[in-house]
């Protein structure tokens, strides 16, 4: 029975992590290439006829402000992308540092930041960012990127945290301490590189995360007034009851893109779980 | 070891209070310019200067907030205030206080919030225990799968979805509002039927998407737990198949679900503002919202305060039981 789960699950993840990949692949074709065929002007406000219904001039049709929706969203998911890859680094690199350093220094300084992730990960991090995003005089995408990414690095500390607490005590490691390598060396050239596929677990994570937050600040009206993502494409399809006007074309593609990104990023997170965490594997 | 860990979540509790408090005071005061005379100010320009009486508005503000009193007075004051919950006036609706407001908004999310997480917690425990089961319907892993999909979109996204199918184009449920115009709320059956007439489509929408979270997590587990030697002995002994499932499978496949709970109350609180914004449901989330629009400054202090507050009580209270129904849990997570 267990072997039969196990053959399963295995054969699962790895066409799970085939999808996934595929998907946000896709998608990231789409934002290199389509800003390329489109003038960027039609996505101006009054650009053209609004409240257009898909049509072979308008093929996503036109929102309530005479934008076409086509170009909109071909600028849009770049910028989406960008905020979410750049949060997703921000944290990753705060992440892996802090989990490195509680890690390996242990002690008090393990303590305190293994506190610090405990009580971030308390506070509801939508209040918080709706009360520095309230506070904030004019929005910018790297700025959003920055204050999101400040509530999402504690999955990743943990993570490496938990890992190289298990790696420090390895046998090489221990070899290689004894044969005089300093702290640095331990670190960077023995810790590090068996950390990297547990990195790029939670990197996934940690941009899914960082995308949900600045999502759902843009969809409140808290994102950056003056720049097309997906999330404001929403948050003024909502402000202009797009969706109780019948308005489905303005509401869809966001929705349809948004959707695909975060099964994309779920596909390859659940897949990676089967290289990553061998204990994953076979759910022994 | 229950003390160690009750005396380490209580205080991450008072921290994150406090925390929480502190950060309300700090970031209007280290944003430059004066805070309460630049909402003023911006409230009038937009307004026309028709806000009510002005003049008892500043100095309410004055007051309140010690202007003129030194930083660390003006941050006691502030944390008296905190204490009493008084979080000042509306700016919009003058008249209004901050946490009268909030109040009555309250009950609407603690129903939509506890019922959606209710009927999400125990539909995806049991999709996901099935999910694990060899013996169950082939029907059930290919479903499965499908809602495991939607757990990873955004609660409000499928709220949209929701409005414009089911409200727009068929014209089943109404498109908004917890409560239609002329109905007095009472314990009465018209009450009743409106509100829940009302609350099904933000309700679904939670659901959906929150179901997948649960099933994923407990497929995790009960694969784990048919591994153990305990199902095969219960197997071996001939007992049927439907208790092996609930009683040795299920059973103790549950208890991580249980904890997970309280991880994903925030989760959970954070998703369900936007799906009340969607179908404009006057709970807190629909309120900040519309704060946020007319940038009432104290109102949406004012929610994200009891926000953080609420839901640091409500996380250490549930670490609190859990102990109490897995002992392993003190071991762990000390």
């Amino acid at each position: 029975m267990a072997i039969f789960a196990g053959r399963h699950s295995e054969v699962v993840q790895n066409r799970t992590l085939l999808a996934g990949l595929v998907v946000l692949g896709l998608i990231g074709l789409c934002a290199l290439i389509g800003p390329l065929f489109l003038d960027p002007a039609m996505a101006r406000v009054g650009a053209t006829t609004p409240r257009l219904a898909p049509s072979a001039d308008h093929w996503l049709g036109t929102d309530g402000q005479g934008r076409d929706m086509l170009t909109v969203m071909a600028l849009a998911l770049p910028q989406t992308l960008k905020i979410g890859l750049m949060a997703g680094l921000i944290s990753l690199a705060v992440g892996v540092v802090l989990g490195l350093v509680a890690g390996f220094v242990g002690g008090k300084v393990d303590i305190i930041i293994r506190l610090i992730s405990d009580v971030v990960m308390t506070i509801p991090g939508i209040a918080i960012l709706v009360l520095v995003a309230a506070n904030v005089r004019e929005m910018t995408v790297e700025l959003m990127a920055a204050i999101v990414a400040s509530l999402s690095w504690m999955v990743a500390t943990r993570t490496i945290r938990a890992q190289t607490l298990s790696l420090r005590e390895r046998g090489y490691v221990h070899v290689a301490r004894l044969s005089g390598a300093s702290t640095f060396n331990l670190v960077f050239v023995e810790v590090l590189p068996n950390l990297l596929p547990f990195i790029t677990a939670s990197f996934v994570i940690t941009v899914s995360q960082a995308m949900l937050a600045s999502i759902a600040l843009e969809a409140l009206g808290l994102g950056p007034q003056n720049e097309l993502t997906l999330g404001m494409t929403i948050y003024w399809a909502q402000f202009y009851s797009a969706i109780i006007r019948g308005m489905w074309w303005w509401v869809g593609p966001p929705i349809l893109a948004i959707s695909l990104i975060f099964i994309g990023l779920m596909l390859t997170s659940v897949g990676m779980d089967s290289f990553v965490n061998k204990r994953v594997r076979g759910g022994q | 070891m229950y003390a160690d860990y009750v005396l380490r979540r209580f205080g991450i509790m008072l921290l994150v209070i406090f925390l929480a408090v502190s950060i309300n005071f700090a970031l209007p005061r280290l944003m430059p310019g004066d805070p309460i005379e630049a909402q003023l100010n911006r409230i009038m320009a937009e307004s026309g200067g028709a806000v009510g009486d002005v003049q008892a508005l500043v100095n309410s503000y004055r007051e309140r907030f010690g202007l003129d009193d030194p930083l660390w007075q003006q941050y006691l004051s502030f944390w008296q205030a905190a204490f009493r919950f008084d979080f000042g006036y509306s700016l919009v609706n003058f008249p209004e206080r901050v946490i009268d407001g909030v109040l009555a908004g309250l009950p609407w999310t603690l129903g939509l919030l506890g019922f959606a997480t209710a009927v999400s917690f125990f539909l995806g425990t049991w999709l996901g225990g099935l999910m694990a089961w060899p013996q169950a319907h082939r029907f059930f892993r290919v479903f499965g799968s499908g809602i495991l999909l939607l757990s990873s979109v955004p609660y409000f996204l499928i709220g949209m979805i929701l409005l414009y199918v089911f409200a727009i184009v068929l014209r089943i449920f109404p498109a908004g509002g917890g409560i239609p115009f002329g109905v007095d709320i009472g314990l009465n059956w018209v009450t009743v039927k409106a509100i829940a007439w009302h609350g099904t489509l933000p309700a679904l929408s939670i659901i959906l998407a929150e179901v997948g979270a649960w099933a994923i997590g407990m497929r995790g587990m009960m694969i784990s737990v048919l591994g153990e030697d305990y199902i095969a002995l219960a197997e071996a002994k001939g007992l049927r198949k439907q208790r092996v499932f609930l009683w040795y499978g299920m059973r103790n496949a549950m208890l991580p679900q249980l904890t997970k709970l309280a991880m994903a109350l925030g989760h959970i609180v954070s998703g369900a503002i936007l799906v009340e914004v969607i179908f404009s449901y006057p709970g807190i989330g629909f309120r900040l919202y519309q704060a946020i629009q007319s940038q009432d400054y104290f109102v949406i202090q004012g929610i994200v305060l009891l926000l953080s507050v609420s839901l640091a009580v409500a996380m250490f209270i549930l670490d609190l039981i859990y102990p109490l129904i897995d002992p392993r849990i003190t071991a762990q997570r000390t």
